[in-house]
């Protein structure tokens, strides 16, 4: 269990004021100057030594995504592009960060900033998050008015701007082409890559975009060094993580844990346990609603990180720990995720347009049982028509939850059909 | 160069050549919605997804750039399961109605259904059905067929200039429309129906008209204006039911402008299929003899100086070169092919050449247009120019009247004195001219059909002359024509020789009784009230102000309904084709005058149309370099003088209706109502409105 001096997010739960006064004495902020004056690539070097991974959901190494911005200008800008449209359902660790602990993405916009010598960072946050944007806003004016960000950053000489650009929730804007194209003015739609951000971003300058929670942690990593930071979790799933535990727990909560935590720990220290007790427990999502489903006999012994829950077949994602008990109707519990990724499909591309649309259609009817069994094969292979053949994620995003229900729960779904078949046999044929 | 390898074959390609275009110079052909080779790369069919070794995923072929030691296979499992994925996908939602589709037959999802497609669906659901869309008179719409390609989008965009069609909403409920439906403001809008690889953008005009294995195909030139961009004409019977255009890289690379495929219609109205003679104030139907005849009457002892011809914009230059024989045999040297009175003459063909040629254009840095509205009078001269401002470093600036073109340019005068300016270095646009590697000069004929045209002419001249603009190996001093038959005339002299005289003189001459005859040959823009007591002919395809003027009319053939040649603004070279017959009597229209030749005893000197072009092709050599082209030799042209401070005027009233053809055509007509009259997409009656 994370011991409290270890605790990055010391205002997750806004107990204190979220204003610079106050994370100055959390210690955001202190002397962000000699940070600064270690030099952009010892701090890439840092960040690259912690082992730390991407928070937004695939884990890539966020120094070595660093390291891919241009070391020479050309004279024209690059730019930092903070993700903080997060809308994956069941994730709300960014809205908690930004709502209480605003500074600490600020300052993270600076040395990441200036470690991967970007002119300003955009950080372009959900439109439903209101208070969280104004409470943002006014971290970064607070910061403008020290003297902490702008021209002269903390007084390094270093000129550094952070804009915060409020999006129109679309799920979709949170994958980063689509951001970055939102960002433009126009409709979020992914790009093609190649060229990656790092080459052709916002504006068609090199860019890089992270997550918030990526961004807010790297100004303490380069306080207490990258070995403590390492010394957490696992070797290559290190450091600390935000969970967010919801659904079928007595106290659902977000909480800063140490990375590969098992999920069964994770969720009796500090959700207060399943609804039931741990035998009650059907399955859980492991990391927002876009992974794989597990079910209980996996829950009991996994490791909640990249590794361990890749291994399973499933995702850490973004720590969005969704758990279901067993009144839970999975099917219909996976309808429903059909549907949201029906509606929030962009349209561009064919397999994901109509895909998604169609496994939709045919999981509303096996959650009634109206369907055939042939139909499931027949689903699992119009998942894996679209899985890895679209533009961007969300098409796997819209096929992994419907495979990872029926890798675990197929007879359920066998079953619901057979009792259709059974109770209403003329429907049936 | 990157090497890679396609299917086991080992091919050496330019660097950033994407994996699709490099499987095609192995011939290998990679199945495509989207990806259209002269649009921007959108990667959203899925269609092309190849495997490629490395990856775990496919990639899509169309997007992605080759790369040294790149391992593709187009048929592996991987390949072949996301493309069959891909084409289970694009039809569950598209309505299988092949049979009422006028894609049909020539349908890119059709073919590929039954070449890369499930034999059977599994699609239960219900199908998604959208609203049509109202794009405007030449584009019919079935937007459920839609398979959002946004191929469409990209070509309004990108080519066309027009940001009017886009995607609204989102996922499966993703349409493809105007948004504020109205018709889409181009000239190019009919390309939109080519660009659609499914039969959600059909041809209005042609709809439900027949299938394509029905129609006879023939390779021909369009002669709308003096582009000469390539066609196919399609016929069934004798019928021609639309005009398709040619891949010409250097002319019209794969496109063609709203008249010259929709005025099609026009081509089975308003034709002359007889001969007719006036009598007694009223045009009788006649024989051929009967009209040659009262020609003859009239010709015979008629001396040379008081006959006078005058050549359409459509004409080819066999029936010109025919005609200027004849009447200069009968002694006439009362000949020109300048209907509008451009004061371009003759002589080296330089001087009235488009000398850069069309695709010259994508080599200038600075252009200036003067007295020309190209989006009108050459609207793929005009596509060809936004091409080029698309990419960088090409500045435009236009003297004379302001229209939108598609691209951005510096205004900087209405009329003369501004080129004035510019040729004695006082503009500022000189320098940029003098400053540019590929400088260019378009001039329209707003600026030489005017009474200063000539001094204009030596302006513009000047102009080129002092900013470098004619070199060895470039030659920016460009004429742009609008008829079609003006080049080839020129080539051919058929201009007013010794003291003959022009159009305006031929006009003048015989609202004052110095003209006795006027031989029209498809020459309707001229002013025919001034013709006076004049005996007119007219020789045409079409009952327009010609024919409503003439005493005799003799039937000729449309472009579409002979075997001839013109000559386009660049001086290239081109042979249309006889698609179809012509209508009832009509002849085609070299033989109209040969006949009549013998009937005045002055019988020319061939009895085929190959002797006809020998003995073309010996007059003047530059008419057998079929579909060669090159600056023209430079000679004196223009004539130093005052120039009038007036404005230089549009010569194009109305895009829609510039020709006979178009005047005929009801579907231009429509366009006319609705583009330039401000009609609305309800055609306006409303029972009350008079």
């Amino acid at each position: 269990m994370l011991k409290d001096e270890d605790r990055i997010f010391t205002n997750l739960y806004g107990y204190h004021d979220f204003g610079l006064e106050a994370a100055r004495k959390r210690g955001d902020w202190d002397n962000t100057k000699a940070i600064l004056e270690k030099g952009p690539d010892a701090i890439i070097d840092e960040i690259k030594a912690s082992g730390l991974r991407g928070r937004g959901g695939a884990g890539f190494p966020t120094g070595l995504k660093w390291s891919f911005m241009p070391k020479e200008s050309d004279g024209k800008p690059t730019y930092l592009v903070v993700n903080a449209d997060e809308g994956e359902p069941g994730t709300c660790k960014d809205r908690e960060m930004m709502r209480h602990d605003p500074h600490k993405l600020v300052e993270g916009c600076l040395i990441a900033g200036f470690a991967m010598r970007a002119s300003a960072a955009y950080i372009y946050i959900r439109g439903e998050f209101f208070v969280e944007a104004n409470n943002l806003e006014a971290a970064v004016q607070q910061a403008y008015d020290a003297g902490l960000i702008g021209p002269d950053a903390c007084g390094s000489g270093y000129s550094f701007d952070v804009f915060v650009h409020r999006g129109a929730g679309a799920y979709i804007c949170g994958e980063e082409t689509a951001l970055i194209e939102s960002l433009e003015g126009k409709k979020g739609q992914p790009r093609l890559k190649p060229p990656f951000p790092a080459g052709v971003g916002v504006w068609g300058r090199p860019t890089t975009v992270n997550n918030v929670e990526s961004i807010a942690v790297a100004p303490t990593i380069m306080r207490r060094g990258a070995d403590w930071f390492a010394g957490l979790g696992r070797e290559n799933n290190t450091g600390t993580k935000v969970f967010c535990i919801s659904g079928h727990v007595e106290k659902p909560c977000n909480v800063e844990e140490e990375m590969s935590i098992p999920l069964r720990e994770l969720i009796e220290k500090h959700a207060g346990g399943v609804r039931g007790g741990w035998a009650n427990l059907l399955a859980i999502i492991p990391g927002g609603s876009s992974v794989r489903m597990l079910p209980k006999s996996i829950c009991d012994t996994v490791l909640m990180d990249f590794d361990s829950l890749s291994a399973e077949k499933s995702g850490l994602g973004t720590a969005a720990v969704i758990v279901m008990d067993k009144s839970t109707d999975l099917i219909r519990a996976i309808a429903r995720l059909s549907q949201f990724y029906a509606h929030e499909s962009c349209g561009q591309c064919t397999p994901c347009r109509e895909g998604a649309g169609w496994m939709w259609r045919v999981m509303e009817r096996l959650a009634t049982g109206n369907a055939d069994v042939s139909e499931i094969d027949m689903l699992l292979e119009v998942s894996t028509q679209i899985e890895g053949h679209t533009i961007c994620a969300l098409g796997d995003a819209a096929a992994w939850p419907i495979q990872g229900l029926m890798n675990h729960f197929r007879p359920m779904v066998e079953e619901r059909i057979m009792d259709y078949k059974n109770k209403e046999p003329a429907a049936a044929q | 160069m990157p090497t890679l390898t396609i299917d086991g074959q080992e091919i050496e390609v330019e660097a950033n050549t994407t994996v699709l275009q490099a499987a095609e110079e192995l011939g290998i052909q990679i199945p495509r919605f989207c990806y259209h080779d002269r649009l921007s790369i959108a990667g959203n069919c899925r269609m092309c997804l190849v495997e490629m070794e490395g990856p775990p995923k496919p990639i899509a072929s169309c997007a992605m750039p080759v790369g040294e030691g790149m391992v593709i296979h187009t048929n592996s499992k991987v390949a072949v399961k996301a493309r069959k994925g891909a084409m289970e996908f694009l039809l569950i939602n598209h309505p299988l109605d092949c049979p009422i589709c006028d894609q049909g037959g020539e349908c890119d999802l059709q073919d590929q259904a039954v070449a890369f497609g499930r034999g059977g669906s599994r699609f239960t659901e219900h199908k998604r059905a959208v609203k049509d869309k109202y794009l405007g008179p030449l584009v019919a719409t079935a937007m459920t067929r839609c398979i959002t390609c946004t191929r469409c989008v990209r070509f309004a965009t990108e080519i066309a200039g027009v940001e009017e069609l886009g995607a609204t909403f989102r996922g499966e409920e993703t349409e493809i429309g105007t948004y504020v439906e109205e018709a889409l403001t181009s000239e190019l809008s009919g390309n939109l129906v080519d660009v659609c690889p499914v039969g959600a953008l059909t041809n209005q005009a042609y709809a439900f008209n027949a299938r394509p294995w029905e129609l006879r195909k023939t390779e021909s030139i369009d002669v709308h204006d003096a582009v000469g961009c390539n066609i196919r004409v399609d016929c069934r019977g004798n019928e021609v039911l639309r005009v398709l255009p040619r891949l010409h890289e250097d002319v019209n690379e794969e496109w063609l402008g709203d008249r010259s495929r929709y005025a099609v219609d026009g081509l089975g109205l308003q034709r002359l299929d007889r001969p007719y003679v006036r009598v007694d104030g009223k045009l009788q139907p006649a024989s051929w003899d009967q009209a040659f005849a009262a020609i003859k009457a009239v010709m015979d002892g008629t001396d040379g100086a008081r006959l006078a011809a005058i050549a359409g914009d459509m004409a080819d230059v066999e029936s010109m070169l025919a005609l200027k024989e004849l009447f200069t045999a009968l002694g006439s040297a009362n000949l020109d092919c300048r209907q509008d009175g451009a004061k371009i003459n003759g002589g080296k063909r330089g001087g009235y050449l488009f000398n850069s040629a069309i695709a010259g254009i994508e080599e200038a840095d600075a252009i200036l247009l003067v007295g020309t509205n190209p989006r009108w009078e050459a609207t793929l001269v005009n596509a060809r120019i936004r091409k080029r401002w698309l990419r960088d470093g090409l500045s435009v600036a236009l003297i004379g009247p302001e229209s939108e073109l598609t691209y951005k340019y510096d205004y900087l005068g209405a009329g003369p004195n501004t080129l004035a300016e510019i040729a004695d270095g006082s503009h500022g646009f000189a320098k940029v001219l003098a400053d540019a590697e590929r400088p260019m000069i378009v001039l329209g004929s707003g600026a030489v059909a005017r009474d200063d045209g000539a001094a204009v002419l030596d302006l513009a001249r000047r102009v080129a002359e002092q900013t470098g603009m004619i070199g060895a190996d470039w030659n920016g001093f460009n004429i742009l024509h609008r008829a079609a038959s003006r080049v080839g005339g020129m080539d051919i002299g058929f201009l007013p020789h010794n003291d003959g005289r022009d159009v305006a003189g031929i006009v003048a001459g015989a609202g004052k009784g110095e003209i006795d005859l006027v031989w029209l040959l498809g020459a309707d823009e001229i002013d025919m009230d001034g013709l006076g007591q004049a005996f007119v002919v007219y020789q045409g395809h079409h009952g327009d102000a010609g024919a409503h003027r003439a005493d005799v009319i003799l039937p000729g053939a449309a472009y579409t309904e002979k075997d001839a040649t013109w000559v386009n603004m660049e001086g290239r070279v081109q042979q249309g084709r006889r698609a179809a017959d012509p209508p009832g009597e009509a002849r085609e229209d070299w033989t109209i005058i040969r006949a009549l030749s013998a009937v005045l005893d002055q019988a020319l000197p061939y009895d085929s149309l190959a002797q006809l072009r020998r003995h073309m092709v010996e007059v003047v050599p530059s008419l057998d370099a079929v579909d060669d082209v090159g600056p023209g030799e430079m000679g004196a042209f223009g004539v130093a003088g005052e120039v009038d401070a007036a404005p230089f005027e549009s010569p194009v009233a109305d895009y829609y209706l510039a020709n006979a053809i178009c005047r005929a055509s009801a579907v231009m007509a429509e366009c006319s109502r609705m583009y330039l009259h401000g009609a609305d997409s309800t055609g306006g009656a409303t029972g009350t409105d008079g």
